[in-house]
């Protein structure tokens, strides 16, 4: 098998990859009458063309590529998890207390507060499916996606109840949200006219802290052992439900730190649905950018362009927005798959095979 | 066809990219022959069967069966011209029963909705009756030792239609009394119908096969009648040099004690006792060789050493000190040695790279991290030295552990455990597995551990290996040590009779 014949291979997959989106996606959007290459358009390249819808984009890789981070940490511990969703509701509770709380902290601390405390909410409900794991062997795909619906409930219970704006109550209109933060601790706006804040600094800076912690230190040496290899990190003397555990931890209080961020950078106040799926999506970004930082960022971007497009398909070409989620399921699903295929070693030796007998006949 | 009378493989030769794998090989296998196909590991052996198989196809060259040519091109064909194999890992359904395990490629016995169990029963004991291979068709897989599932399997190859059998490394997870009971039972065999058997243990060779092929880096260098030669001619052949087990025949004072075991009891998962009130003391610079029959203890009472597994009642003391309720990594770094039996996940992180799972237990160290920063400088020359010192054959130490071969993985253990110093080691069947160059470097790397005062419990199966080695053997019966015996003045009999269980004292 030579150079040549594996970018082929791989380009070819992804081309194929691309073709079968837009088939089954074409199917749906026959079934409503769309216009099939107008959308497809509109997602892909609308985004890019104005400063503010590009913005827009990175606003929303922000969220995506923090929690992806954490993902990172919980995989290569050997743990999948799917509670950043949850993770990240506590973690915007709590951030959203210390902002209110502690407002007029100065600069930065305030802000170094309100992003440790949205760490802390995420990170304690990251531990508990973490500590279950390593004690008592419970599944973390049940716990995590267990815990996301009791951090739903005890989300929408908080700014109905101990958290909602007294004006609400005053008024007597009664929207679950909470106080609007002071000033003091929003976010500076990066470009003027745009909702694009320093957030993304934030991202860069846990994007760094994130490889040099799993690959230059002796802490991420351990971790990256206890996942590969439990049985052989034991045998080493690392203690890997500590490792587990801690993993856990970290995943969380990303999740929440992402959700500590949404709330300062953005909306400056918590109402609900400010998660909106980014915890799901985390990890299909984490799993896109091949578990790396350097993967990540450039994920988080695509997702974030994709849900851009998808707001704007049903502004333009009036596609609605159920039918644009089922097209980002339809996405995913077939992005996994190419991956899976192209990381198939036997696959391609096949492949490779059959060209060659060919060549020979 | 009823009976394969011959199977011709002629100029076969297959070639992966880099390298030639097969190169012109010609094998013949008659009516009532045993044929051995040895060689070291990597010579081309499995690559032969898999290309007899139909797993691979061969470049150039051709397969006769009975005189006439036959293509395989996927393993469905020989399967349905009556060839059958028996693998090296037994692909059995531990939770299902020997039966239910037969019926899964007995096709005449799928019904339209239901499975005939009945005629899978007539067939398995009509082919007990046969060959003289009897198993309990209602006995689950996971309550059957390993000699009895290599049975279900010979059965289960039979039941689908074999006539012509090939066995990959039949003996090596098997004890000393299982081998010679599958010997004679090979032989019996051997009445109705003939065997390909692929082996690196030379005693087996002699024993059981008429014909013989040494294979070589793919070409066959020497093909002929198993009684012409002697054990060690085979092995030179094999090796291409003359191969001397290293023996431990130098005497030496013994040290002070450096790992004493005192009334150790061990309870199972299944709640039975794994050891049994366990004593054994060993000095420094002496090797103690443990005997007994694999699933007595010897598992439990390493993971016990090492911290791995928590001991009921009794003491462990190495230098002096408790360490029954240390932490592995504290044991470790008092410095403790361990070559553990599951070589690819437990001795290695098969993913990491083979520089860092030279430091699995030194990442913390000075050397190579400081202040938890790990140092990949060091870890490089580190690599690179251990690799020389210990001929790990890679191309370069980047390469992820797991993608070695077994002889390479347990020379990287070796290398790592060796290079800390350790003051004591448990070596779990450390040749197992493994072809004579790679038995033989491993063994003199332990005697010459002992020469620098490293006391060693040395856990095998192979006696040769212990005898070889040891300064006293110790053999474990039931999770307790029957008896410790000199090396010198034991002898195999006794040993075996031990290890059954008998003890005349």
């Amino acid at each position: 098998m030579n150079r040549q014949f594996k970018i082929l291979y791989k380009t070819s997959i992804i081309i194929l990859a691309i073709l079968a989106t837009l088939l089954i996606g074409s199917v749906i959007l026959i079934t409503i009458d769309a216009e099939i290459f107008r959308t497809y358009l509109v997602i892909l390249t609308e985004p890019l063309k104005t400063k503010i819808q590009f913005t827009e984009v990175l606003i929303r890789a922000i969220p995506l590529s923090i929690i992806a981070l954490g993902i990172t940490v919980a995989y290569r511990a050997g743990i999948i998890n799917i509670g950043a969703e949850g993770q990240m509701a506590i973690g915007i509770l709590t951030s959203t207390a210390a902002a209110l709380a502690f407002y007029n902290v100065p600069r930065p601390f305030n802000i170094i507060i309100i992003v440790l405390a949205g760490a802390l909410g995420g990170g304690i409900w990251g531990f508990i499916p973490g500590i279950l794991k390593a004690k008592l062997k419970v599944s973390e795909l049940l716990s995590t996606v267990m815990l996301n619906y009791i951090a739903a409930q005890v989300y929408t219970f908080f700014l109905r109840g101990p958290m909602i704006d007294p004006a609400e109550l005053t008024l007597g209109s009664g929207t679950p949200q909470s106080m609007r933060l002071e000033k003091s601790v929003w976010l500076e706006r990066l470009i003027k006219g745009t909702r694009l804040h320093t957030g993304i600094f934030i991202v860069i800076l846990l994007a760094i802290l994130i490889y040099v912690l799993l690959w230059k230190t002796s802490f991420g040496y351990k971790l990256r052992a206890a996942g590969a290899s439990s049985k052989a990190a034991k045998y080493g003397g690392i203690k890997v439900a500590f490792f587990i555990t801690i993993s856990m931890v970290i995943s969380g209080a990303f999740a929440g730190i992402a959700g500590g961020v949404e709330v300062i950078g953005v909306h400056h106040r918590a109402i609900e649905g400010i998660t909106g799926g980014y915890g799901f999506s985390g990890l299909v970004v984490a799993l896109f950018g091949g578990l790396h930082p350097a993967g990540i960022l450039p994920a988080s971007f695509f997702f974030g362009l994709l849900l851009v497009g998808a707001d704007m398909t049903q502004r333009i070409v009036g596609v609605p927005a159920n039918m644009v989620q089922v097209l980002e399921g339809i996405i995913i699903l077939v992005i996994v798959s190419a991956q899976q295929v192209m990381n198939d070693k036997y696959l391609m030796d096949k492949i490779w095979k059959k060209i060659n007998t060919k060549e020979a006949n | 066809m009823s009976k394969i009378t011959s199977l011709r493989m002629e100029n076969i030769t297959k070639t992966f990219p880099g390298m030639k794998a097969l190169d012109k090989v010609t094998i013949e296998v008659n009516e009532g022959e045993i044929f051995a196909l040895v060689g070291e590991n990597g010579a081309g052996k499995t690559t032969l069967m898999n290309v007899l198989m139909g797993l691979y196809q061969s470049d150039s060259g051709c397969i006769l069966l009975n005189g006439q040519k036959v293509c395989f091109s996927s393993p469905n064909d020989s399967f349905g011209c009556g060839l059958g194999m028996v693998h090296q890992r037994y692909m059995l359904v531990p939770n299902l029963t020997v039966k239910e395990n037969i019926a899964l490629g007995l096709k005449k016995a799928w019904k339209k909705v239901k499975i005939d169990m009945d005629f899978v029963v007539s067939k398995i004991k009509e082919i007990g009756d046969k060959y003289d291979l009897v198993v309990d068709p209602d006995a689950y897989i996971w309550q059957l030792s390993v000699g009895e599932q290599q049975k279900v399997e010979l059965v289960k190859t039979l039941c689908l239609g074999a006539k012509f059998l090939i066995l990959d490394e039949p003996t090596s997870a098997l004890t000393p009394q299982e081998i010679d009971e599958l010997i004679q039972l090979l032989k019996t065999m051997n009445k109705k119908l003939p065997i390909i058997f692929i082996s690196h243990k030379l005693k087996e060779v002699k024993d059981l096969s008429n014909k013989i092929a040494i294979l070589r880096h793919g070409k066959i260098v020497f093909y002929g009648k198993t009684s012409d030669y002697s054990s060690s001619d085979i092995a030179a052949l094999m090796t291409g040099r003359e191969v001397k087990m290293p023996e431990n025949n130098e005497e030496k004072e013994f040290g002070d004690y450096v790992l004493e075991l005192k009334n150790v009891n061990v309870k199972s998962i299944r709640g039975f006792l794994a050891l049994n009130d366990l004593n054994l003391k060993i000095r420094a610079g002496e090797i103690m060789g443990l005997a007994g029959v694999s699933g007595n203890g010897q598992l439990e009472l390493a993971q016990i050493i090492n911290g791995l597994r928590k001991v009921n009642s009794g003491e462990i003391l190495f230098l002096n000190d408790h360490i029954e309720k240390l932490h592995p990594i504290d044991i470790i770094n008092k410095g403790m040695g361990y070559i553990p039996e599951d070589r690819n996940t437990e001795g290695i992180v098969p993913s990491f790279s083979i520089k860092e799972n030279l430091v699995l237990k030194d990442i913390e160290t000075e050397k190579f991290s400081k202040h938890k920063i790990i140092n990949y400088k060091a870890i490089n020359t580190n690599a690179d030295e251990l690799k020389e010192q210990f001929d790990i054959r890679c191309v370069n130490t980047s390469l992820s552990a797991g993608s070695l071969s077994g002889g390479n993985i347990q020379k990287v253990i070796l290398a790592r455990e060796i290079a800390r110093k350790p003051k004591f080691l448990v070596a779990v069947y450390p040749t197992r597995g493994l072809d004579m160059g790679a038995a033989q470097f491993i063994h003199s790397k332990l005697l010459e551990m002992r020469q620098n005062g490293v006391g060693i419990l040395l856990i095998s199966e192979e006696l040769d290996e212990i005898f070889n080695l040891s300064d006293n053997i110790a053999v474990i019966f039931k999770g307790h040590i029957q008896t410790v015996l000199p090396a010198k003045k034991a002898t195999r009999r006794d040993i075996g009779m031990l290890m059954a269980g008998v003890n005349n004292e």
